[in-house]
């Protein structure tokens, strides 16, 4: 104890070396609102994957297309059930330890323990044969190799946990290895030059997480900071006047949705469902409240996955009227104070949500405001996310308002059919199972055939956008400013990486 | 000199009794409480762990069988006295790490930024209180009444915000946030400094205004002490026992009060840490965290007893 709180002090006192060198031109200062405390891949590796510490066997590139990582190459069994990958040859870890099928076998294994994305795999086996991967599963599964670019599947050294298992450091393969991690505010990186590809052009970077966006905006403008991602509105006009500094938004595969519990009396009837989304002001809030007027989600997915997100497909649109004609058709009255009423009882429901994503207590509250006028009495409660996955387990929910990730993996097969496959899922359908898609999902995540695959993600989309078990409400965009000097900046929709490695900075 | 040793040992046993009694019950109310809130602790901890894009029930599950919340919380509680009984705070149930090594990180930023901000608030009010202390009801007096109301009423957010703008952005001497050195601590240390200095220089005024009130005041002038030599000997002796005290309940409240201004300058210290640690339903890093800050309440008293009975010979006689 004695010797952290003199590190801490021994830090804070010496004299600003690191400050200056943040101002030459070798080094990046990244600041995101993300908090890592952990050197566990299953919490950390968010962070750990976008800051190139840990690599995965699979990587992918900005469109979510494959290509190799750790691994050469990857190809199943005529069954598809034996998947094998061939690892990369004369790659070190950071502590020169060698990467091999052991190291492999051992991280995915631990990957697999833990909740992550491969529990979510029919996975039977994970072994090292010949120097290579096998993952052996029970169906075929032909998301596996996307799985396998997940962040909660890098690869970390085997020296990166102790006796008893237990991450305690960050130890991988990546373009940069930690030279300090002070949770739960900053990790600073040092180029590792036995990289096993071409090497970074920076030779330090820092990641600070501020968790107010006034924080990060005042960092961009002061130059402190050289990346900031996730601004709020406010920072994000201001920023754009600023002449050092280039904005953009990114779209992104994530979605503000609400799940609307399909078993309960008042919304077992898709009519119910289509009347809450045709009173829903999309525009109204992409204008005033994301402020991206272009992201009002007229379907699930966003453009940003291009083999989901349907051009032909009927827009969702809002009519006040035609909510209040369909809710009329499934006998409901309005009382004397405009509320709904049928055999006795009052449209009165709740809607969860959760303040970390600030925007959701807003939508929220317009939903409120907006469905009042088709008589139905909102409450808002605000609390913990969890409580979305506890109301979806003891059936308490009546609707729920999150933010969902559909980019989660390269291919989002994996988070679709967890949403709405058999049963529905926490983040997804609730009391509401459709065998069309069912069927046409287990084709998806199997099937080799593309044509094939297309055809039943159309049908996927289109009885969904008529069904409505997941209303969607907005798309997101990915807000960054970057300084203007810094070059060879790509912002990944999928948010598998901040691009360090490629980064360098124009005299 | 005895005298002065057997009164020291005196407060230490005291302080002592009182850090065990504090470490039991604050133990136990913690625990208590973290137990008391509402929501289910697995999915908690789970949703700390994993985010929303990762948390779902199968994850909160597997969070229950780990940590073992199905347990009885008699048993829990008798496993963490027990753990604690060995100095052992445990793992943090959300990052998986030993609670005494964060808390040993934080708690050494926090004690450098609450350091910083009492520097920064005696750099203020010391002068200004004893300027306004000897002139009391002046012009200088009551310009800083008004400021004094103005900047305590100010929230720490805004004026943090504020000093970033101004010395950060405009003037660019001083880094926005983090912790890369000694440069960091400034504006941090001057927001909350100013808040402090708000007070404690109306406290530094009344008692250098007692001070040369007193009869002894009178006597040491009457006796042919100069008045200079008067108030470095004597008023700012006796000023200074009521401001050591009031310091002391600053620091305290420095090291637990600081969130948002840790958040704003994204300092990592042990405030931010507890806040995050009740969100995530962390049950051990609050646990610690809470004895930790307990503790510190009693080694502060301590500091302040001894400091005072240095200062104020009539303790010891």
């Amino acid at each position: 104890m004695l010797k952290s709180l003199s590190a801490a002090v021994s830090i804070a006192l010496a004299v600003s070396t690191g400050h200056v060198a943040a101002e030459s031109k070798s080094s990046v200062t990244i600041a995101s609102p993300w908090e890592v405390a952990s050197y566990d891949p299953a919490v950390a590796g968010f962070a750990i994957q976008k800051l190139q510490i840990m690599e995965n066997l699979v990587d992918a590139d900005t469109t979510g297309m494959l290509r190799p990582g750790l691994a050469t190459q990857w190809k199943a069994s005529d069954d598809g059930l034996n998947w094998e990958f061939t690892l990369r040859e004369g790659v070190r870890f950071h502590d020169g330890s060698a990467f091999d099928a052991d190291a492999a076998v051992f991280a995915l294994t631990r990957a697999w323990e833990q909740p992550g994305v491969l529990k979510k795999a029919p996975i039977t086996d994970i072994a090292a044969q010949n120097g290579k991967v096998v993952i052996t599963l029970a169906t075929p599964f032909t998301a596996l190799p996307a799985f396998l670019a997940h962040a909660t599947t890098i690869i970390p050294a085997q020296a990166a946990f102790d006796t008893e298992g237990k991450p305690k450091a960050l130890i991988g393969t990546g373009p940069f290895s930690v030279s300090t991690f002070t949770p739960p505010q900053s990790i600073s990186l040092t180029r590792n030059d036995a990289y096993w590809g071409e090497n970074a052009k920076l030779e330090t970077a820092t990641y600070l997480a501020a968790g107010r966006a006034e924080t990060r905006a005042l960092l961009a403008e002061s130059g402190d900071a050289d990346i900031i991602f996730t601004l709020d509105a406010a920072g994000y006009s201001h920023l754009q006047h600023v002449d050092t500094i280039e904005t953009s938004a990114v779209p992104i595969p994530r979605v503000v949705a609400l799940k609307v519990n399909a078993g309960h009396a008042f919304f077992n009837d898709a009519k119910a469902r289509q009347a809450l989304s045709l009173a829903i002001p999309r525009d109204g809030i992409a204008r005033a409240i994301t402020r991206f007027p272009e992201a009002a989600a007229n379907q699930l997915f966003p453009p940003a996955l291009n083999s989901w997100h349907s051009a032909e497909i009927e827009p969702l649109r809002t009519d006040i009227e035609a909510a209040k004609a369909l809710l009329a058709d499934l006998g409901w009255v309005a009382g004397d104070d405009g509320i709904l009423t049928r055999n006795g009882e009052r449209f009165a429901i709740t809607l969860r949500t959760f303040p970390d994503r600030p925007e959701l207590p807003l939508i929220a509250t317009a939903l409120q405001d907006q469905w009042r006028e088709i008589g139905i009495e909102l409450e808002v409660s605000v609390a913990s996310y969890s409580e979305i996955p506890a109301g979806h387990q003891d059936g308490s929910l009546h609707v729920a308002l999150y933010a969902r990730n559909y980019g989660v993996t390269a291919d989002p097969v994996g988070a679709v059919l967890q949403d709405f496959g058999q049963g529905g899922g926490d983040w997804g359908a609730m009391g509401w199972e459709n065998s069309k898609v069912a069927d046409a999902l287990s084709i998806i995540a199997s099937t080799t055939d593309q044509d094939l695959r297309q055809e039943s993600i159309a049908t996927v989309t289109g009885v969904l956008q008529q069904e409505l078990p997941v209303i969607p409400v907005v798309w997101y965009q990915h807000t960054v400013s970057v300084d203007k000097n810094l070059k060879s900046v790509v912002i990944d929709p999928l948010q598998r990486s901040y691009g360090l490695s490629e980064m360098y900075w124009a005299n | 000199m005895t005298d002065f040793f057997k009164s020291v040992f005196a407060v230490l046993a005291a302080r002592g009794l009182q850090a065990v009694i504090v470490a039991i019950i604050v133990g136990i109310v913690s625990f208590a409480m973290m137990h008391a809130l509402p929501g289910d602790a697995a999915y908690r901890i789970a949703a700390g762990r994993y985010g929303y894009d990762m948390m779902d029930a199968a994850a909160a599950e597997a969070v229950r069988l780990e940590l073992g919340l199905d347990n009885p919380w008699m048993v829990q509680l008798w496993d963490w006295l027990g753990q604690l009984a060995q100095f052992d705070l445990g793992n943090s149930l959300v990052y998986g790490t030993p609670v005494v090594d964060e808390i040993a990180t934080q708690l050494g930023y926090s004690l450098l930024l609450a350091g910083g901000a009492v520097v920064a608030s005696l750099i203020i009010a010391l002068p200004i209180g004893i300027a306004t202390g000897l002139a009391p009801n002046g012009l200088l007096d009551r310009v800083t009444l008004g400021l004094s109301v103005f900047l305590r009423a100010v929230p720490a957010f805004a004026l943090g915000i504020v000093l970033v703008l101004i010395f950060a952005v405009q003037l660019k001497l001083f880094p926005v946030a983090g912790f890369r050195g000694l440069e960091n601590l400034i504006l941090p240390s001057f927001t909350l400094g100013i808040g402090l200095a708000a007070v404690s220089n109306r406290v530094v005024r009344d008692a250098v205004v007692d001070a040369m009130n007193s009869d002894w005041q009178m006597f040491a002038r009457t006796k042919g002490l100069s008045a200079r030599l008067t108030l470095t000997r004597h008023v700012l002796r006796n000023a200074s026992l009521p401001v050591v005290t009031y310091v002391g309940v600053q620091l305290a409240y420095l090291i637990e009060g600081v969130v948002i201004v840790e958040t704003v300058f994204a300092w990592p210290g042990i405030g931010h840490a507890l806040v995050h640690a009740i969100f995530g339903r962390d049950i051990a890093m609050v646990q610690g965290t809470a004895l930790t800050l307990g503790l510190l309440y009693v080694a502060l008293n301590l500091c302040v007893d001894l400091a005072c009975r240095g200062i104020d010979p009539r303790e010891r006689v």
